[in-house]
């Protein structure tokens, strides 16, 4: 029922449509980063057969007519091959050139660039600097190999690093490694809520953990972090401590506590506002969500005094992070 | 079910950016409360729903949702959709109902991702 995506037919603009990396990077990238920056120019007093000579010497087809620091105009291949047909090769450059250029300017994103292509249909585009002053030449050549280097260069970053987060157990030699991760929960921030957990879950999978492992880690600690935003009344900390064989997460606030820890742990018990309802939440499931994703979960609580919730993966060997060895008696004993 | 063909079914519109990887989606689940979500949902499912805030779009996150499609045409607002374009997920609005939505996609083909409590199994 999906298409599928075959490397061998050659791409087509509505291909490019869904490619968004790639349109992303349009965005991203600036015209000055793909630009040719040395640009052969010509002046308007130069004669046709000069500028006819240069084309031929530095195979291109096109270049800007500069006057002092400005452009004035932008002379082809096209205008050359006019002139000669008229015998006019000792015709001076202002006489043929186009005056009437469509330019682009160098901070503008490589996508107005590919936008103006497409409307005008001009093969190449003078780009002017802040100033006004000609700064480049930029062809749809110039775009593709840029977005490419581009998006080589984002990829061996995100190679990079995932290697070095994958071998962290493995290169720094401990008796016990931890690498303990910690988040500040303000009450009722809703706007943020989900934050902490997102970074949590993205750091697990930078680890090198299973996307299933991710999801566990992630679900348990969002349902812990939106209790901490919901019912605490100065909010609380997230720990996530991270070793080969296992993840501890907990938690921690300093009130209100709750009253009976085994009924706020039955499934649709709950003490939450309707404001918290309407957003989804307080519907008494969070804890029982939370006892499906992890090995062991504790709740410890003093009214008055605060509560602590502490979760417990175990880690199979396969799921570890890279380098990781787990003995078998130490898991299975949830 | 492609992106593309689940927009089309929904009769929907997307409001997030396009996203670099093709996105599969493999089946469905319809909720307003988010527990239930993260409590039944499979990865790569769209969740349709009627609830519009960032925790919904938190909480796709979380449970690997595919693509989220809003019902009544429900408009997400402009922190939900940088935050859906930061974890990459797509948003879709549909004119019609959660029933509607869902039969239409149903019927499709389109199985349902939610985990019944007949075999609940574990995340």
């Amino acid at each position: 029922m999906s298409a599928t995506f075959d490397p061998r037919r050659v791409m087509t603009d509505q291909d490019v449509k869904t490619i968004s990396r790639v349109e992303e990077l349009s965005y991203e990238l600036k015209i000055r980063d793909v630009m040719t920056a040395r640009v052969h120019t010509v002046t308007p007093q130069m004669q046709i057969v000069e500028v006819l000579d240069l084309f031929r010497e530095k195979r291109i087809s096109g270049a800007p007519v500069v006057e002092g620091a400005q452009m004035i105009g932008l002379i082809s291949l096209e205008d050359l091959i006019r002139a000669m047909r008229r015998g006019n090769g000792h015709a001076r450059v202002s006489e043929y050139m186009t005056t009437d250029v469509i330019t682009v300017r160098d901070f503008e994103p490589v996508v107005t660039g590919l936008e103006v292509f497409a409307r005008t249909g001009v093969g190449r585009l003078p780009v002017l600097d802040e100033h006004g002053r000609l700064a480049g030449i930029l062809t749809k050549g110039d775009i593709t190999s840029g977005t490419l280097r581009a998006l080589h260069e984002d990829f061996q970053a995100e190679e990079v690093r995932r290697y070095r987060a994958s071998h962290l157990f493995e290169d720094i030699v401990s008796d016990r490694t931890s690498l303990i991760l910690r988040y500040w929960i303000k009450p009722r921030d809703f706007q943020h809520g989900g934050q902490a957990s997102s970074d949590i879950k993205r750091a697990l999978l930078r680890l090198g953990a299973d996307a299933q492992l991710a999801r566990r880690c992630g679900i348990a600690v969002y349902e812990a972090e939106m209790n901490l935003i919901i019912h605490t009344t100065n909010g609380g900390i997230i720990k996530v401590e991270i070793e080969p064989g296992q993840i501890k997460m907990s938690a921690v606030d300093d009130g209100p506590g709750i009253p009976d820890v085994e009924l706020a742990q039955r499934p649709g018990w709950s003490t939450a506002t309707e404001e918290v309802r309407e957003m989804g939440f307080g519907a008494g499931m969070g804890l029982k969500n939370i006892e499906r994703c992890v090995d062991k979960m504790t709740l410890e609580s003093t009214v008055g005094a605060g509560t602590r919730l502490t979760m417990k993966i175990h880690l199979q060997p396969r799921q570890g992070f890279n380098g990781a060895s787990v003995s078998h008696s130490e898991r299975a004993t949830a | 079910m492609t992106l593309d063909e689940l927009i089309q079914v929904v009769a929907g519109q997307m409001v997030t950016r396009r996203q670099p990887r093709p996105i599969e989606i493999k089946g469905g689940c319809g909720a307003d409360l988010m527990s239930d979500v993260l409590a039944a949902i499979q990865p790569q499912a769209v969740l349709l729903t009627g609830l519009c805030n960032p925790q919904v779009v938190r909480t796709a996150t979380m449970a690997d949702v595919a693509a989220i499609v809003f019902v009544r045409g429900k408009q997400p607002t402009p922190d939900m959709i940088a935050l859906a374009d930061e974890q990459q997920i797509p948003l879709i609005t549909a004119p019609f109902g959660m029933f509607e939505l869902c039969g239409r996609l149903y019927q499709a083909g389109l199985p349902s991702l939610e985990t019944s409590l007949m075999n609940d199994a574990t995340a």
